[in-house]
């Protein structure tokens, strides 16, 4: 089947079987290998991107269902090549990762919660990130990183463009539209 | 790829839908995936089409009609967790739906899909029966109501024939002012299957008797159970006659053992959440003026 994605802003086609996840979809025809194959049934987050600015694992959808949304890889969260994003840089900052195996799931659920929440609370963070398995840090860190990451967003000093991801219609996911996008927050970064 | 190979159908109409399930009997309804993607990933379904009912826009959204709160089925449960009128309306829901899986779960998972899945320490189905729901349900002959607790069979077994499609779920809503919830659930980690979970309502007069109270127990049984705790309905309730009524209502319940947790402590827990939860709700409904003694 032939399926047309909207990947970090960008449009792009894939001719795939049914039961060819978005996840293998996104690394293979994609090439988009940022996207971590974990255990492949849902369970690590390992392979976490965002629909619709909201995390989701993109080993439980498959590729054919996927159409109309906007999907933000870890590859479309930095502002421009060669930077990093304010959440990258913190998780850099404060060792928030080791062997980088859970890392993009991790940076980006903790961009979709900075998003929400200006200042999200330990036990908020804890729980945002709850279904997303670690077997380095022992999580501290990471926590210690989304706190870091949040408060210097906090102090950017720039208008935060708060995503609301309200519940779309099915017209809208039709069309592949979403309130309040432009350019750059399509490609997951911050105007 | 782990799933064995499958043919895609996205419908334009839950009619088609309904149609294309009822010529096909190995074809299986996919909505958020969330359950059914891991059994197709470990070959434990292996249907010949997925037929997609995520974006059939008459299975989605939230109303209040005819005292009730109607949540489509393809509803999203982080949709059902930030909805001001299931907020204000179904308070036991708002309570026990963080308990549902992890937040990315939750961002393409359904309440129809969770319901139909009829996992039997699901959260969504337990408060379903706590409160007496109904589950509506679509087959190419038209649209027909049952009652939560006749929908459950077993685990992962409802009353859905072939064909059938769960449209909506019919969640009562309480009009007395004075209404309070407890949600208690013990799992290995957080968000795991459930051990136990216990789900309450209760409702008080201006004096502070009970005038109506609802339990649930789920992860205990093949299915959600509903506990009889009539005996607290017109009294002024406390916290000795919980702990009366709950110990009665449980003693004789039927439990398995299994890896995760034997059978008595299964019980045992089963009484004190029961207990706990609805400690909590008389607590939340008689509010800071007067505690639950």
């Amino acid at each position: 089947m032939k399926v047309t994605l909207k990947v970090n802003g960008r449009l792009c086609e894939a001719d795939v079987e049914p039961r060819k996840t978005l996840l293998d979809t996104l690394r293979e025809d994609l090439l988009l290998v940022g996207s971590h194959a974990g255990c492949e049934h849902g369970v690590c987050g390992a392979c976490t991107v965002l629909i619709d600015g909201e995390p989701s694992r993109s080993c439980l959808m498959f590729a054919v269902q996927a159409d109309g949304y906007e999907i933000t890889t870890i590859e479309g969260l930095a502002p421009t090549p060669g930077e990093l994003s304010v959440v990258q840089d913190a998780f850099c900052e404060t060792h928030g990762l080791q062997c980088g195996f859970c890392t993009p799931g991790m940076v980006l659920t903790a961009h979709a919660l900075l998003e929400r929440h200006d200042a999200p609370s330990r036990e908020e963070i804890v729980e945002a990130i709850s279904g997303n398995i670690c077997r380095c840090t022992g999580y501290g860190q990471i926590v210690e990183a989304v706190d870091y990451a949040a408060e210097r967003l906090r102090k950017t000093n720039m208008p935060r463009r708060l995503q609301v991801v309200s519940a779309s219609t099915a017209a809208d996911l039709e069309k592949g539209v979403r309130e309040s996008v432009d350019g750059e927050t399509a490609r997951g970064g911050r105007s | 790829m782990k799933p064995a190979p499958f043919d895609y159908f996205r419908p334009a109409s839950l009619a088609e839908a309904c149609d294309v399930l009822a010529a096909d009997e190995d074809a299986r309804i996919i909505a958020g995936g969330q359950t059914l993607i891991p059994m197709l990933a470990m070959r434990l379904a292996r249907p010949t089409k997925l037929v997609d009912i995520l974006r059939l826009q008459e299975l989605r959204g939230i109303r209040i009609e005819e005292g009730a709160a109607a949540i489509g089925a393809v509803t999203r449960q982080v949709e059902v967790e930030r909805s001001e009128i299931v907020r204000s309306s179904l308070p036991l829901l708002i309570k026990a739906l963080p308990w549902v899986g992890h937040p990315p779960t939750r961002c393409r998972g359904t309440v129809g899909g969770s319901i139909a899945n009829a996992d039997p320490s699901a959260e969504i189905p337990l408060v379903a029966v706590t409160l007496g729901a109904e589950i509506e349900i679509a087959n190419p002959t038209g649209r027909s109501r049952m009652p939560a607790d006749e929908f459950f069979i077993g685990p992962m077994l409802t009353a859905v024939m072939p064909g059938d499609c769960v449209c909506a779920v019919h969640f009562p809503v309480w009009s007395h002012p004075r209404i309070g919830t407890g949600f208690h659930e013990v799992s290995a980690r957080q968000s795991d299957f459930a051990f136990v979970a216990a789900a309450a309502q209760v409702a008080l007069d201006e004096e502070g008797r009970c005038i109506e109270a609802a339990l649930g127990l789920g992860g205990v049984g093949d299915h959600a159970l509903r506990i009889d705790v009539t005996p607290l309905i017109g009294e002024k309730v406390t916290r000795v006659s919980i702990s009366d009524v709950v110990r009665a209502a449980t003693q004789e319940l039927e439990t398995s053992s299994d890896l995760h947790a034997s059978a008595s402590y299964r019980r045992r827990v089963a009484a004190v959440f029961g207990t706990r939860a609805l400690e909590d709700a008389f607590a939340e409904a008689l509010g800071s003026g007067g505690g639950l003694q």
